[in-house]
């Protein structure tokens, strides 16, 4: 050990360089205490919030719609629940991967996808982009097995709207669409993505379909993997709406118009609620519900039938023979004629330089007012609209609720023309002609009403008081407690005499019930029924009536049906237009309204309503 | 072999050992915490850990065992044995997150260049310690330490593990400037080197350099390069004054934080025991410096004192990169928190040296 002396040496030069050191040192451990001090004291707040924000999600529930029902509690409206794959770009560090499998997996484009991302760019961050809706399950499959390859994408449940019944009752239902941006301005709780409303009773109704969305706080893992529900708020399902339709009548009505392009309209008279609503031709909803393509909105706003437009309330037609009922009703009650009065019918008028035909081309002979309803004989009207003058007539019209909307609760609904000489004036810059009044007197010329306005029109003639339309019979909420009940609302009373009501119901109940009636293909069995029949001409074709077989199909007559029933207690009232038909009201549509009361009184003269509940089954089937 | 010397156990610094075991429990809860799962509390890697813990107490009762003095002797063959191991991985080692670090040893994968480290110091105090005195170190005195550093620094860069070469090439300067570098060389020689310094820059790989940019600003790319500073700094100062409590952390236990329990185990346990059990741990770190501190200024000979100072510096320029990393102050680079991080070799390298250090201080009144 002979280094053992050096070995003691330990030079204090080092010992003070050692000290040096551990000095640095602790500096350095001091400044890293106040760089805790700084994140943690200081900005904890900060750093926790953003902790928060980094873990909890906050995914909102949507409500279930909804559900409509018809009268009797069958299902018109359903929701059923759907998967949307969503994705959220932050919760992967490798978007362009997860892109790239998840367009692979849904058999679509990268670039499509790519598309939808930039289109959001406006978004919060970490909210969901919907990039793929109503997943097939196959494609569910797919995603839930490959969950490892596609970081940052989820499954979401939304319910989605069904319309079992397809294209009927589309118009008057409505459908669902993805908020406008339009609608998400307007209303703070619509979200991107969310349904809302788009046209009829959806729409209308949206407040008490929609219900309430609830929300979740979620926590996720850093690859947006949710974990568990930390705080929940449930969401409420919207109220449930019954309607006053009835599916067993609009079924046989539908069934009774067939493929012809038309409408059916059938209220009960005594409030105005809505039983059947039938327009052919329709849509499906379920195809707006999902999302319109371009070419399927191409081909149903081009079409040249108009499917999208609801010819009940918008189609405004000629009212021809069904007209005379207003007529009529002014004519005894204004005392320009009475029951005695009797007009020689001999097959037309001579007025000015215009002759203007009866439809029946021999004459009708000597005949009382009566006897002009149940054969509809022009002439006799002619001959009385000119003693009324047409402002007379165009405000018994008014009385009838023509010329107005009727007030139902569809958006777009159209008025209808009820003219009148300050109209004319208003209108054309033209003062009235007298020959004009005789031919508006039946129903032609100006003179326009929509099938609901004929509906309420005969409603109104069968009880004496015009009842607002209407479809909503009870809203409930989703435990159970009725909010809403329909509540008749009347528009006002004819306003006439209790025995000119009389005298021209007894006229229109032999419309259906006298041999020479015009509308005795109305007739049934054991219910009295009344009506008028009504044959609107299209376009003028000079002075000979030709055979509708003879005249090309968009130049033929509109065939109307008005009728209630039964006769002395009134709970039906039905009008009916086919348009263009093979015959005139009479041919036509009053055997069309038969099959509709048969329905609604279940009659079962030919089996016609084993059909109906076959339809009844199988609610999918379109006419 | 293990010879119990009454005058050694006398001068045992127990306070040494005590500050080592507490910070040694309080990493083993934090591994257990950044690696239980939503089911199951207790991980296989936190029985590893615990395992090596273990593992490390007889390395450190080994490193006692021996008068140091028998490194004086033996230390270039320590170093030599440290640098074939490091030599082997870079051929035969097993790579992981793109850089091949470990070698395999039947079950355990051991990381060599955490051996490197205390082998450098040992040849380091080897060659330095008979020249330190009142006078500077001469140039002919640089050039053996010198020599011993670079190679191992050139391995472990090219792994590559920026992180602990800049270890190994800070404890090393260290070293060099206790045992009497001239402070005016080091500003001499960095204003040389500073001009290749754009140089060395492209020879960076990218993602050091992206580390580097986002060190400057991590809000450049947060979902990127970024994260990690952003998602740390988040987990540490959401802990608050007082914490989210234990197995609490959601930004560990939700797997905000990247390399939760390696690398940024501190932002784990600051997350979850806040500014004061940041405190407690800072605390203990600082006790344990000074009494690594003391170890070298009280070691007997310059050799011991040389060997004391340059386990020391290896130990705390991991504490303070480390921290300052997970606390956003330093740019990342990856290395482990000494009696904390997940990883076997780690902790045994440093239990192991702090059993240098209790054999250095027990054994400063022997002959």
């Amino acid at each position: 050990m002979i280094e053992l002396t050096q070995r003691e040496v330990v030079p204090l030069v080092l010992r003070r360089r050692v000290a040096v050191a551990l000095a640095l040192s602790l500096v350095g451990l001091l400044m890293l205490l106040g760089r805790l001090w700084y994140l943690q004291v200081l900005h904890g707040e900060d750093m926790r919030l953003l902790s928060e924000s980094n873990r909890i999600r906050l995914h909102r529930v949507q409500a279930t719609r909804g559900t409509v029902l018809d009268r009797a509690g069958r299902v018109l409206i359903d929701s059923r629940p759907s998967f949307d794959a969503v994705l959220v770009p932050e919760d992967t560090r490798h978007v362009e991967e997860t892109i790239e499998n998840l367009a692979h997996l849904l058999g679509q484009s990268s670039a499509d996808m790519h598309s939808l991302l930039t289109q959001a760019t406006s978004r919060p961050a970490f909210e969901e982009i919907t990039v793929r809706r109503d997943l097939s399950w196959d494609e569910l499959v797919a995603l839930e097995t490959h969950q490892l390859d596609l970081p940052g994408v989820s499954l979401q449940i939304t319910p989605r709207r069904k319309y079992p019944l397809g294209t009927m009752l589309a118009h008057l239902l409505g459908y669902v669409g993805e908020a406008s941006p339009q609608e998400l301005a307007a209303d703070p709780r619509y979200r991107m993505g969310d349904l809302v409303g788009k046209t009829g009773l959806e729409k209308r109704w949206e407040k008490n379909l929609r219900g309430i969305n609830g929300g979740q706080q979620v926590e996720v893992d850093a690859v947006g993997r949710k974990l568990r529900v930390l705080r929940e708020v449930e969401e409420t399902p919207g109220d449930t709406i019954k309607l006053t339709i009835d599916l067993d009548l609009q079924y046989a009505a539908a069934h009774a118009l067939g493929d012809r392009n038309g409408a059916v309209v059938a209220l009960d008279p005594t409030t105005g609620a809505i039983l059947a609503f039938v327009n052919n031709p329709s849509f499906d909803p379920n195809v707006f519900a999902r999302g319109v393509r371009p070419d399927e909105w191409r081909a149903l706003s081009t079409d040249k039938h108009h499917p999208l437009t609801d010819r009940a309330t918008q189609g405004q037609y000629p009212p021809g023979s069904t007209f005379k009922i207003v007529v009529a009703t002014a004519a005894i009650e204004e005392g320009v004629v009475n029951p005695f009065t009797r007009i020689y019918c001999p097959g037309g008028l001579q007025f000015g330089n215009h002759y203007f035909r009866c439809w029946k081309k021999g004459g009708h002979g000597a005949m009382n007012l009566h006897d002009a309803l149940v054969n509809s004989c022009d002439v006799y009207f002619y001959q009385v609209a000119q003693r009324l003058g047409i402002d007379t007539i165009a405000a018994y019209a008014r009385r009838f609720g023509l010329g107005l909307p009727t007030g139902i609760d569809l958006e777009h609904e159209k008025a209808g023309t009820i003219p009148d000489t300050a109209w004319k004036r208003a209108r054309m810059k033209q003062p009235w002609y007298a020959g004009e009044t005789l031919s508006n007197a039946i129903g032609q010329g100006y003179v326009t009403a929509t099938p609901l306005q004929l509906a309420n029109m005969i409603a109104a003639a069968a009880v004496g008081t015009r009842y607002r339309p209407h479809f909503v019979k009870q809203v409930e909420t989703p435990e159970g407690e009725v909010i809403y009940t329909e509540q008749p609302e009347a528009l006002g009373a004819l306003g006439v005499r209790p025995t000119t009501a009389k005298q021209v119901r007894d006229a229109l109940r032999d419309v259906v019930n006298a041999p020479q009636g015009t509308g005795k293909k109305a007739r049934l069995k054991n219910v009295e029924v009344a009506g008028k029949t009504g044959t609107s001409q299209v376009v003028k074709l000079g002075q000979k009536r030709l055979k509708a077989a003879q005249v090309a199909w968009a130049h033929r007559d509109h065939a109307w049906f008005v009728a209630y029933a039964p006769f002395d207690a009134p709970r039906i009232a039905v009008a009916a237009i086919v348009e263009h038909a093979d015959g005139g009201g009479g041919a036509i549509a009053a055997p069309l309204v038969r099959e509709v009361l048969e329905a609604y009184f279940h009659l079962d003269p030919d089996g016609k309503t084993d059909a109906y509940a076959q339809n009844r089954s199988s609610p999918d089937r379109t006419f | 072999m293990l010879r119990i010397d009454r005058r050694l156990i006398a001068h045992f610094d127990w306070a040494l050992l005590a500050a080592v075991l507490l910070v040694i429990a309080c990493g083993l809860l934090t591994v257990l915490s950044a690696t239980h799962g939503p089911t199951r509390l207790v991980s296989p890697l936190f029985v590893r850990q615990a395992m090596w813990a273990g593992i490390g107490l007889v390395g450190l009762l080994a490193a006692i065992s021996f008068d140091y003095h028998w490194l004086e002797r033996y230390g270039y063959f320590v170093y030599a044995g440290a640098l074939v191991l490091l030599a082997l991985t870079a051929v035969a080692g097993t790579s992981g997150g793109g850089a091949r670090r470990w070698i395999a040893l039947g079950p355990v994968s051991l990381q060599t260049s955490e051996f490197v480290k205390l082998g450098l110091v040992v040849a380091l105090a080897r060659a330095l310690h008979r020249h330190v005195g009142e006078r500077r170190l001469t140039w002919r005195n640089l050039a053996v330490p010198i020599l011993l550093t670079l190679p191992p620094a050139a391995l472990i860069l090219k792994q590559p593990d920026l992180g602990t070469a800049i270890v190994v090439l800070a404890a090393a300067g260290a070293v060099l400037l206790v045992a009497g570098l001239p402070l005016r060389w080091v500003v001499l020689a960095a204003s040389l080197v500073a001009p290749f310094l754009p140089m060395a820059w492209h020879h960076l790989k990218p993602y050091q350099q992206r580390r580097v940019l986002t060190f400057i600003d991590p809000q450049a790319d947060p979902l990127g390069s970024g994260y990690h500073i952003i998602q740390s700094k988040i987990a540490i100062g959401s802990g608050m004054f007082g914490g989210k409590g234990f197995l609490n952390g959601t930004q560990n236990r939700l797997n905000f934080l990247p390399e939760q329990h390696t690398d940024f185990i501190f932002a784990v346990f600051a997350e979850e025991w806040g500014f004061v059990g940041a405190c407690v741990v800072v605390a203990l770190y600082t006790a344990l410096l000074l009494r690594c501190f003391l170890v070298a200024t009280r070691a007997r000979d310059p050799f011991g004192l040389l060997l004391a100072f340059g386990v020391t510096a290896v130990i705390f320029t991991q504490v303070l990169v480390n921290v300052g990393m997970a606390t956003g102050s330093l740019p990342v680079v990856g290395i482990t928190l000494p009696f904390f991080s997940y990883g076997g070799s780690s902790l045994l390298t440093s239990m192991f040296a702090v059993g240098l250090l209790l054999n250095i201080s027990m054994r400063r009144f022997t002959f």
